[in-house]
């Protein structure tokens, strides 16, 4: 079944820069799907385009049934309460501990107290950060500030998960370690899509793996295939 | 009872955000607190002048005295053109004996004189005292009455009047001229300063955001921040102004220059009226100034 389906896509930014550029793609339920590029190449603006950060001049973009290319400002929190999105840069709530910072997205939808206990418990134990419940992310390692964002990106059980470059500011053990996670959450049935400069990663991970140059899909490669043509090309 | 929590969330979240940003919710409290001072003390300048003037209007007679051969008949049909004008409060007629009683109990010097007169040596004039609804009117109906057969003569202080009149119509509209602007000004200050503190917390905003929360649900606990900061930043004007007020009213012992025509207005209900004014105008302008600010980071 088609998750997401991305048609026509053109997206050019105010100074007139050009970062995608009549842009296809089909994306199935229950995939995992790496995007590489170069920096620049658009991949971060089809990131973005995805949770609607930003907005594409033409072409649509169809999630799970909304077309994102034409929602409103007022209507994308409806978007993001289906999607789970996990940066680079964290993003989270210094202010708040551990608990509190994956119970917050719970809390925007007006869950009840166990509810929120009983979840953030549970999506805490999954990523392996049940002991550290209690502290601030300040106190955190990288790796464990990046597993508390993946828990608050999917406690709300969303279809769809956005990383983009997750493993960006970790070390390579670490980042195996996020991976890991990453691959039991689609292994649960959530569509994971995943932006990363790191092709360490994608030659272990063995998934559908698409590449932007330039604003365009230049390759789409099935499962299993990029490993094997990446040794010929590099 | 999702709603319940919702609401319950919003009020926590609110109160968080003031104890947790204490430092900028100081800032938009002080601010909220100095302006809130200068509105009272505009608005205790405002309602006074507004009472002076209304006293004063109050206070207006126009006497009109009839020609001393004026019949009972005359006096009737004067009587009857001067209700007819419609601007009539009150309308006393004096005749010329009860004037010569009222000259004879002002002092011992005209009470001698007066003593002296019969109804035929009276000099004095048979007249009517007017007080008007609406004073502007007034030199208009002075001059109508003025040109009636047999009114010898129309008197109502008329320079005084107009003056007095045209320098409380100014101070009015200057005194609420400023009211109006302080309000505005205090809202954009506010707006700035709450700004300044919802700076600070845009990330939190644009995760609220990432997590699918909706617009109104990131908007209503700043209002209701801001709500709560108009609140605390009123307290200490609205103490200032009913403490203050009372003892400057007991200091002039009620009225100005020792005048019954600029008398304060009475401290109570005064006080509590106006507190529930600045309390109203706080509570405005922080909700406005904390929506205007939000708006800004809840585009896209």
């Amino acid at each position: 079944m088609e998750l997401i389906r991305i048609a026509d896509v053109q997206k050019t930014y105010k100074n007139g820069v050009v970062a995608l550029y009549d842009f296809n793609l089909s994306i199935k339920k229950g995939e995992f799907v790496f995007i590489i590029g170069a920096s620049g190449s658009g991949k971060s603006t089809l990131i973005k385009m995805l949770y609607r950060a930003e907005k594409p001049e033409k072409g649509s973009i169809i999630i799970g049934g909304i077309n994102v290319a034409k929602l409103k400002d007022r209507k994308v929190y409806i978007l993001r309460r289906k999607i789970g999105v996990v940066f680079q840069d964290f993003k989270l709530l210094p202010k708040l501990t551990v608990f509190e910072n994956v119970a917050f997205a719970m809390e925007v939808f007006g869950c009840d107290k166990n509810e929120i206990q009983k979840r953030v418990m549970q999506v805490l134990d999954l990523v392996g950060l049940k002991h550290k419940v209690r502290q601030y992310p300040n106190q955190l390692s990288g790796g464990e500030q990046q597993r508390v964002v993946i828990a608050r990106a999917i406690v709300n059980k969303p279809k769809l998960l956005i990383c983009d470059e997750p493993t960006g500011n970790l070390d390579p053990d670490t980042s195996m370690e996020i991976m890991k996670v990453l691959d039991n959450i689609n292994r649960m049935g959530t569509t994971v899509i995943m932006a990363t400069h790191d092709r360490d990663i994608v030659n272990r991970m063995q998934k559908r793996v698409i590449v932007i140059e330039e604003g365009k899909l230049v390759k789409d490669y099935e499962r299993g295939q990029y490993y094997h043509e990446s040794i010929k090309n590099y | 009872m999702k709603a319940l929590r919702t609401i319950k969330r919003y009020f926590r979240d609110a109160i968080k955000g003031v104890v947790r940003n204490f430092s900028l919710s100081l800032a938009s409290i002080s601010c909220i607190t100095i302006t809130l001072v200068v509105v009272a003390t505009s608005i205790i300048i405002s309602y006074n002048v507004e009472n002076f003037a209304e006293s004063i209007r109050q206070d207006v007679t126009i006497v009109i005295f009839l020609d001393s051969d004026a019949t009972e008949e005359d006096r009737d049909r004067i009587e009857q053109s001067i209700r007819n004008t419609g601007n009539v409060e009150s309308l006393i007629f004096k005749s010329k004996q009860e004037s010569a009683e009222e000259a004879k109990n002002e002092n011992e010097i005209f009470s001698t004189i007066v003593d002296g007169w019969t109804d035929d040596t009276n000099p004095l004039l048979d007249s009517f005292m007017l007080k008007v609804k609406d004073v502007e009117k007034i030199k208009q109906n002075a001059e109508d009455i003025k040109k009636l057969d047999k009114v010898n003569n129309v008197n109502y202080g008329e320079d005084i009047v107009d003056q007095l009149i045209t320098v409380f119509k100014v101070v009015e509209k200057i005194a609420i001229g400023a009211v109006i602007a302080l309000i505005i000004v205090t809202a954009f200050l506010i707006s700035n300063t709450i700004k300044l503190a919802i700076f600070s917390r845009r990330t939190e905003i644009e995760i609220m955001r990432l997590v699918g929360a909706s617009n109104i649900s990131i908007k209503v606990p700043f209002i209701l921040e801001g709500l709560f900061l108009g609140i605390i930043g009123s307290i200490i004007p609205i103490i200032i102004m009913i403490y203050g007020y009372i003892s400057l009213y007991d200091f002039f012992d009620g009225k100005l220059f020792s005048s019954s025509l600029a008398e304060l207005i009475e401290p109570y209900p005064f006080v509590y009226l106006a507190s529930l004014l600045l309390l109203g105008i706080g509570m405005l302008v922080g909700m406005f100034g904390s929506w205007r600010a939000v708006r800004k980071y809840l585009k896209a």
